[in-house]
């Protein structure tokens, strides 16, 4: 479809801003790698042959399309809105993450680098790097802040597994946050054979419009699964928020209906009065970090505070520039789901319909548990289950009181 | 003012050496501490004075830098108190130019037009700011230059003649050249590939040219002073505060001394190069 020229999915503008948000806040030294990055994204984008690669991987790789699930069950049990799952944690490695890494290292492999670096949260975006890179012989360096070390140990093992090198970073509240920062330390350090893979849809242009061009695919299926299950498009979509990329995938190709309702899922934390969360819509204000203007989580005096999630992968300070965006021109409604609410939701999925989630889609599983009794029984509720849940049983039940 | 770093570097020209510009971070590892290293620094040879603005995540920084950083965020270091810091050495210097160097978001949320106002009536005379590349320039470049500051730019190895005239644009004051890819305090720089940079900028550009990351020594301030306007170092200058903090992390008697001296034996090594390329 090409989008009308009022369009809410014509940005960003040619230097990465979407309204005041999104830019090139970064070193002197990134800032021509950067300018390389789109100019070859730009020609990827244009080239048949890159489509094609990508549409072979998608299928026979990750194993794409993901199914669109009707959760009879969970449907029945909240007695509202007929809910469907996006299932993204069908994908190889377990989450919507491939979908982003294979695009940025098709494009690593068009512009010639051979060493790839990445952070990761949750670790699911660094299995999935290593993946790919274990897929294309490329050298792979995964930062991870030392407390999600700790915390998504078998990730660890499978980035181990895959031949990529985990670095547990010790600086900072040594999370996702400062993962990201020794990454771009590695970047500034390694600037001619290195490739950074991003993520989620932050950092600078032209990070956040690049990974979600490679995330929509996850929206556009679910167009196209939802009109063939029900003859129509849905009336909501729900999906959480860590940097955003699993909710943009999904949000994006549907931002010209104004009719469907969106609902992004900050994490809460231990709730958002005791300033131990990760949402920065809700608790933040605008600033610049890692390379972009957005919703950041801070003090009074421009430094950043630490982000408090049980899901690692949401616990990042800020938020994609392009969520932001939406926000202040009301297009996506942010909501949050505490700690407690996640459990809770994971356990639902768990023993209703024989799915064990991530912690990080719980967030939004927690929500819909809240809208969907709101709304009639023909109002069609789309779901991102960005990720499986193995990585987190651990944690899980460390917090239900030991394995049962 | 850029009168003050233009009257600066013009007395180097002609004393007919390069000069020393000292880095150390605001508030480390505590505001007093800080304001006595930094008025202590003209004396012991520092031609001028970068005072680094702490952040939590300095994502150009290295090790030593980062840890300065946090160290003045525990003891309650803000930009506010950087400006009063800055303000209490005008009082006894009126001279030695001061340039304040940091990351956007504390300005930003400072608020750009009253931050601009404050650092000029607090004394300060150029701006470092590492994450604002010139494609970011109407954010503060451009307002600085208008209250009169100077936006003082990192030219790298990765900045190459296509892209030089863009760096160059609307620098004032000095080029800062980052002598290696990589973050603060890392690597050892390759001189003869740094003069080689210099004299290509110098192709560019008729402003002074500093180089910086990884100077260490009195040798390397040297060899670096042979064929740039100024030397600058940093690490080295924060990680002798660090060494000569008590186990809890605070101030000796000590202090300040470490520091002075590094810059005395800096300074001694800048002032014995024998200048290959001096115009
Ligand atoms: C399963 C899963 N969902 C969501 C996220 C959050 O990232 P994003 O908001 O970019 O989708 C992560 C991040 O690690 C994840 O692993």
């Amino acid at each position: 479809m090409k989008p009308a020229p009022n369009s809410l999915r014509l940005g960003p503008d040619e230097r990465g801003h979407f309204g005041i948000y999104g830019g090139r806040f970064v070193a002197e030294t990134l800032m021509p790698l950067i300018l390389d990055l789109e100019r070859a994204y730009e020609e990827a984008k244009q080239d048949p042959a890159f489509a094609a690669e990508m549409r072979d991987l998608q299928a026979h790789y990750a194993g794409r399309p993901s199914p669109l699930y009707f959760a009879e069950r969970l449907t029945e049990h909240l007695r509202g809105a007929k809910i469907y799952l996006k299932r993204e944690e069908l994908n190889h490695t377990g989450s919507h993450k491939i979908n982003n890494v294979l695009g940025q290292i098709l494009l690593a492999r068009r512009m010639g680098k051979k060493r790839i670096i990445a952070e990761t949260g949750a670790g699911q975006h660094g299995v999935a790097t290593a993946t790919a890179c274990a897929r294309f012989g490329l050298e792979c360096v995964v930062y991870m802040g030392a407390v999600d070390v700790e915390r998504q140990k078998p990730n660890v093992f499978r980035m181990n597994l895959l031949g990529a090198k985990v670095v547990p970073v010790q600086s900072g509240s040594r999370t996702l946050k400062d993962a990201m920062n020794e990454a771009l330390r590695d970047w500034v350090t390694n600037v001619e054979n290195t490739f950074y893979c991003i993520g989620t849809v932050a950092g600078p242009h032209p990070y956040p419009a690049m990974v979600r061009d490679f995330q929509s695919i996850i929206g556009i299926e679910t167009r196209e699964q939802m009109q063939a299950a029900e003859g129509r498009l849905p009336d909501s979509l729900v999906a959480c928020i860590g940097g955003g990329s699993n909710a943009m995938g999904l949000f994006h190709p549907f931002l010209d209906d104004p009719s469907i309702e969106i609902y992004g899922v900050e994490a809460a934390g231990h709730g958002i009065k005791t300033g131990q969360h990760a949402a920065s819509i809700a608790g933040g204000r605008p600033g610049v970090l890692h390379g972009n203007r957005t919703y950041l989580l801070m003090d009074d005096n421009g430094q950043i505070k630490d982000a408090h999630s049980i899901s690692a992968g949401l616990d990042y300070p800020g938020i994609g520039p392009e969520h932001a965006w939406l926000n202040d021109m009301g297009r996506v409604k942010f909501l949050s789901a505490t700690d407690d609410e996640a459990l809770q939701a994971f356990q639902l999925l768990c023993t209703l319909e024989g799915i064990i989630p991530a912690l990080e889609p719980a967030h939004a599983l927690a929500k819909v548990i809240e809208l969907a009794p709101q709304k009639p029984n023909d109002h069609l509720m789309v779901v991102n289950l960005s990720g499986r849940g193995d990585k987190d049983i651990f944690t899980v039940a460390d917090h239900l009181g030991g394995m049962k | 003012m850029t009168a003050r770093i233009d009257a600066r570097f013009k007395a180097l020209r002609e004393e007919g050496r390069a000069g020393l510009v000292t880095f150390t971070t605001a508030g480390d590892p505590d505001y007093d501490t800080s304001l006595a290293v930094v008025q202590a620094l003209p004396q012991a040879g520092a031609d001028l004075i970068e005072i680094g603005v702490p952040f939590t995540d300095p994502m150009a920084d290295g090790p030593a830098i980062q840890a300065a950083g946090q160290r003045a965020l525990k003891a309650g270091q803000t930009l506010k108190k950087t400006l009063a810091l800055v303000e209490s050495f005008r009082k006894s210097d009126a001279a030695t130019p001061i340039i304040l160097m940091g990351y956007y978001n504390p300005i930003y949320v400072y608020g750009v037009d009253r931050f601009l106002r404050d650092a000029k009536a607090a004394g300060v005379d150029g701006l470092i700011v590492v994450d604002l590349p010139p494609e970011e320039d109407e954010e503060l470049c451009l307002p600085a230059l208008k209250a009169g500051l100077a936006f003082i730019r990192l030219a790298t190895p990765t900045t190459d003649d296509k892209r030089l005239p863009t760096v160059l644009q609307n620098t004032g004051g000095f080029v800062y050249y980052v002598s290696i890819t990589g973050i603060t305090g890392s690597a050892i720089p390759d001189t003869a590939k740094v003069i080689a940079a210099v004299s290509r900028i110098k192709h560019h550009t008729k402003l002074p040219i500093a180089v910086g990351f990884g100077v260490k020594t009195a040798e390397h301030a040297r060899a670096i002073a042979e064929g740039a306007d100024a030397v600058v170092v940093g690490s080295a200058l924060v990680e002798a505060v660090r060494t000569s903090l008590d186990p809890q992390g605070r101030a000796t008697a000590e202090t300040i001394k470490a520091v002075t001296d590094l810059v005395a034996s800096l300074a001694s090594g800048v002032r014995a190069a024998r200048r290959v390329a001096a115009e």
